[in-house]
C-alpha cells in the first residue's frame, strides 16, 4: 500500500512537470508546426532568474516570479526571432539544430554567469511535509498538478473562446489565408514561442524548491518533455497534458515495483512500443494533407 | 708550425655534436626549474576542486623552493585543465610529457579522467600521483611497473570505513545502498558488497539514482520496505542532497553513512537541516583558523577568509602532501628521471605532511599512501564540515 501511494505521489508531482513543459512544445507546433529545442534551458532560465532576482537582489517573490516568467518570454522571442524564423523563412529545417545549439549556448552561458555550484531555491510549502497514508508529500508536489491542469485548461479556453485564440487557430490552419483577413501572423508566432517559454519557466520556477538551481538542471526534463509531446499528440492541449501524467506515472511505478536500474528501458521502449501502434501519439489525429 | 688538421667528416661530425650539446647544455643548468605537470578540471562542475588542488600544491612549492627546492633546482607548476573529460585528460598528459617535458604529474579529479591517463603514465614511465579520484583500479591497474601512486581516499577502503561505521556506531544489520548510476557508483557497489561479505551481512537492497532525479522517494521506500535499518550513499553534493530531501519527506530518520561526495559544496544549503544527519568520510580537516598551513593559505590566497572558504579541505591537503612526497622522491633519486623516481617513491621516509608524517609509504604492492586508518568522519553543522566525535 505505502509503495502504491508513493509511486502515486511521484508520478503526478513529476508528470504534470512534463505535462507543463510539453504544453510549450504544443503551442508552437500547433501554430506553425515548429518546436523550441531549447525548452528544457527554458526551464533552467525560469529557475535561475527566480533564484537570482529572489536571493541575490532581495526581490519579494510576487514580483521577481513574474519577472522571471517574462524574461522567459523575452528568451522564447529572441529564439523564435534569431534560431527559428531565419531558416524556416528560407525553407530550411536547420532550426532543429539552431535551437538545439541555442540551447547549449544559453547552459553555458549560465553556467559561467551564475555559477558551477548548484544552489537552493526556498519555498515555504517544502519546509514540512504531509504525511499521508504512508507516505509524505510536500504541498509544492500537489501545487505542480494543480498549476499545470490550470494551464491546460486555460490553454483549451484561450484557442476556442478568445479572438486571440481563434486567430492562432486561423493561423494553424491556412498562415496566407490567416495574413489575408489581416491577421498579424508573425506577431502570433512570436506570441506562441514566448508564452511556450514561460511555461518553461514556470515549470522550472514550480521544480525548483524540490530540486536544486543549476546550469544543466533543465536538459533532461526537456528531453522527457518533448517525449510526452510526442506521445500525447503534438495537437491537444489536454491529450498532452494526460500523456505527461501518463508517463511520470509509468516512471514512478516502474521504479517502485521493479527497481530505478528497469526506469529508462522500460518507459522509453514503452514509448516507442506506444508509438509504433498509434503513430500520431495517443491523443493526436493525423494530420490533414490537402492537395 | 702550425698544426693543420685535415678537414674529415669524422671531423665535421664530431663539430656538429660539440655544437649540438653546446647547444643543449645550458638548457640543461643546474638551477633551471624541474617541471611538474597537474591535470584536473580547473572549470565546470567540478572547477572549485580543482582549484583546491592548485592550492595544495601551490603552498607545497612554496614551502620546497623557500628551502632550495630539490637537486638545488626549483621546481615548477605546469597546469592543464581537463574538463572532467577523460580524452582532454589524455591529450593534457601527453602534453605535458611529451612537450612540456614534466618529470611528473599530479592530478586526476574524475576517476574515468584519471583511468584515461594511467596506461600512458605506465607506458610513458613518469610518475602520476592522484590527489582526488578514489576509483580503486586507478592505483590497482594491473601495470608490471606501475608508476601511478595516490594521496587521497581510495573506494574499496572506504566502503570498508563507511560499513564499518554503521555496525559498531548504528548496530546496523541490514543496510541498504542509494547509489549513483555511473562508473563510480558502481565501483563502490562491489566494495561495498566486499565489506557486507566479509562480516557475514546481508543487504536491503542496492537502489541507483541519476544525477538529475528530483525524486528518490521510490527507490528508498524500497529500500525501506526490505527493512533497510541504515543507508550507504555514493553520489555528489547535488544528488546526495536530492535523497536526503527524499528521506525528509518520507519522514525517515535512518543513520546515513556517505562517501566524500556530500563534502564537495553547498550541501546544507541545498539538502536543508537534515543534511547534517549525513555523516561522510574525510581525509582531512581544518578545524582550527590558527592551523599554520590555513594561515599560509590565507596569506597567499587572500579571498579565503573563512574556514567555510576552503571546503573541501580534502583536496587542499592531499594535493600538498602528494607533492611533498614527490619532491622527497625526486631528492631521493637523485634524478628526474621517471624510473629513478619510481623506485625512491618505495624508499621515502620520514616525511612531514600535513594529514600525517609518511614513513614508506607506498610498496610495490600498495601504492596508496593513505588506508582506512586515516579516514576522518565528519558531517555538516551550519555550512561547516566539523570532524565527528567518536
Amino acid at each position: 500500500m505505502t509503495l502504491f501511494v508513493t509511486a502515486l505521489v511521484t508520478g503526478i508531482g513529476l508528470g504534470a512537470m512534463y505535462g507543463l513543459i510539453a504544453l510549450g512544445f504544443q503551442i508552437t507546433y500547433s501554430v506553425c508546426s515548429r518546436v523550441n529545442f531549447a525548452q528544457g534551458s527554458m526551464v533552467m532560465l525560469g529557475a535561475v532568474l527566480g533564484f537570482v532576482l529572489t536571493e541575490r537582489a532581495g526581490l519579494p517573490v510576487i514580483l521577481a516570479y513574474p519577472l522571471a516568467l517574462l524574461g522567459c518570454a523575452f528568451m522564447g522571442v529572441v529564439v523564435e526571432f534569431c534560431l527559428v524564423r531565419p531558416f524556416a523563412a528560407r525553407g530550411s529545417e536547420a532550426w532543429l539544430m539552431a535551437t538545439v545549439a541555442g540551447g547549449i549556448l544559453l547552459d553555458n552561458t549560465v553556467l559561467f554567469t551564475f555559477g558551477n555550484e548548484p544552489r537552493s531555491l526556498p519555498s515555504p510549502l517544502v519546509e514540512s511535509s504531509w504525511q499521508i497514508l504512508g507516505t509524505g508529500v510536500y504541498p509544492q508536489q500537489l501545487l505542480i498538478p494543480a498549476v499545470a491542469i490550470g494551464v491546460a485548461v486555460a490553454l483549451q479556453l484561450l484557442f476556442r473562446r478568445t479572438r486571440q485564440g481563434r486567430a492562432l487557430l486561423a493561423v494553424v490552419q491556412n498562415p496566407d489565408a490567416a495574413r489575408l483577413m489581416g491577421i498579424n501572423t508573425s506577431l502570433m508566432i512570436s506570441g506562441s514561442f514566448a508564452l511556450s517559454a514561460m511555461l518553461a519557466g514556470a515549470a522550472g520556477l514550480l521544480i525548483a524548491p524540490l530540486f536544486s538551481v543549476h546550469s544543466d538542471m533543465g536538459t533532461l526534463f526537456g528531453i522527457k518533455a518533448f517525449a510526452v509531446a510526442i506521445l500525447g499528440g503534438m495537437t491537444s492541449a489536454s491529450g498532452v497534458m494526460l500523456a505527461g501524467f501518463l508517463y511520470g506515472l509509468v516512471e514512478a511505478f516502474v521504479t517502485t515495483y521493479l527497481g530505478s536500474s528497469h526506469t529508462y528501458i522500460l518507459t522509453f521502449a514503452l514509448l516507442i512500443a506506444v508509438l509504433a501502434v498509434k503513430p500520431n501519439g495517443l491523443f493526436g489525429k493525423a494530420a490533414l494533407r490537402k492537395v | 708550425m702550425p698544426i693543420c688538421l685535415p678537414l674529415t667528416r669524422r671531423l665535421l661530425l664530431a663539430g656538429a655534436a660539440a655544437l649540438t650539446l653546446g647547444y643543449a647544455l645550458p638548457a640543461a643548468a643546474q638551477d633551471d626549474p624541474i617541471k611538474i605537470g597537474l591535470v584536473a578540471a580547473l572549470s565546470g562542475q567540478s572547477a572549485k576542486s580543482g582549484e583546491a588542488i592548485t592550492r595544495g600544491i601551490t603552498l607545497a612549492l612554496d614551502k620546497i623552493n623557500s628551502e632550495g627546492g630539490v637537486l638545488g633546482r626549483p621546481l615548477e607548476l605546469v597546469s592543464r585543465d581537463d574538463e572532467s573529460n577523460p580524452g582532454k585528460g589524455l591529450i593534457a598528459a601527453r602534453e605535458l610529457v611529451q612537450r612540456e617535458g614534466v618529470a611528473a604529474m599530479i592530478g586526476g579529479l574524475d576517476t574515468p579522467v584519471s583511468l584515461a591517463i594511467v596506461p600512458f603514465a605506465n607506458d610513458a614511465k613518469v610518475p602520476f600521483i592522484g590527489p582526488w579520484a578514489a576509483g580503486t583500479p586507478i592505483t590497482k591497474n594491473g601495470a608490471e611497473e606501475n608508476y601511478v601512486f595516490r594521496v587521497s581516499a581510495v573506494d574499496e577502503f572506504v566502503d570498508e570505513a563507511i560499513t564499518e561505521y554503521l555496525v559498531t556506531k548504528y548496530g546496523s544489520k541490514k543496510p541498504g545502498m542509494i547509489l549513483i548510476n555511473n562508473p563510480w557508483g558502481e565501483s563502490n557497489e562491489k566494495g561495498l558488497m566486499i565489506a557486507l561479505e566479509k562480516r557475514g551481512m546481508e543487504h536491503a537492497g542496492i537502489e541507483k539514482f541519476e544525477s538529475n532525479d528530483v525524486d528518490v522517494v521510490p527507490q528508498l521506500t524500497r529500500l525501506k520496505e526490505n527493512g533497510a535499518d541504515g543507508l550507504f550513499l555514493v553520489a555528489n553534493v547535488a544528488p546526495s542532497a536530492q535523497v536526503v530531501k527524499s528521506l525528509d519527506r518520507m519522514g525517515w530518520d535512518v543513520p546515513v553513512a556517505s562517501h566524500w561526495g556530500p563534502s564537495g559544496g553547498r550541501f546544507t544549503e541545498l539538502a536543508g537541516p537534515s543534511g547534517e544527519k549525513v555523516h561522510f568520510i574525510q581525509t582531512f580537516l581544518f578545524t582550527d583558523p590558527a592551523h599554520p598551513l590555513f594561515m599560509k593559505l590565507q596569506e597567499r590566497f587572500p579571498e579565503i577568509e573563512s574556514l567555510a572558504d576552503v571546503t573541501p579541505a580534502t583536496g587542499i591537503a592531499n594535493a600538498y602532501d602528494a607533492t611533498l612526497l614527490l619532491a622527497a622522491a625526486i631528492e631521493k633519486a637523485g634524478s628526474t628521471e621517471g624510473p629513478a623516481i619510481r623506485q625512491a617513491m618505495y624508499e621515502i621516509s620520514g616525511v612531514e605532511g600535513v594529514i600525517k608524517t609518511y614513513d614508506m609509504p607506498f610498496t610495490p604492492e600498495d601504492q596508496d599512501a593513505l588506508g582506512p586508518q586515516d579516514y576522518i568522519f565528519a558531517n555538516f553543522v551550519e555550512g561547516e564540515i566539523v570532524p565527528l566525535a567518536d
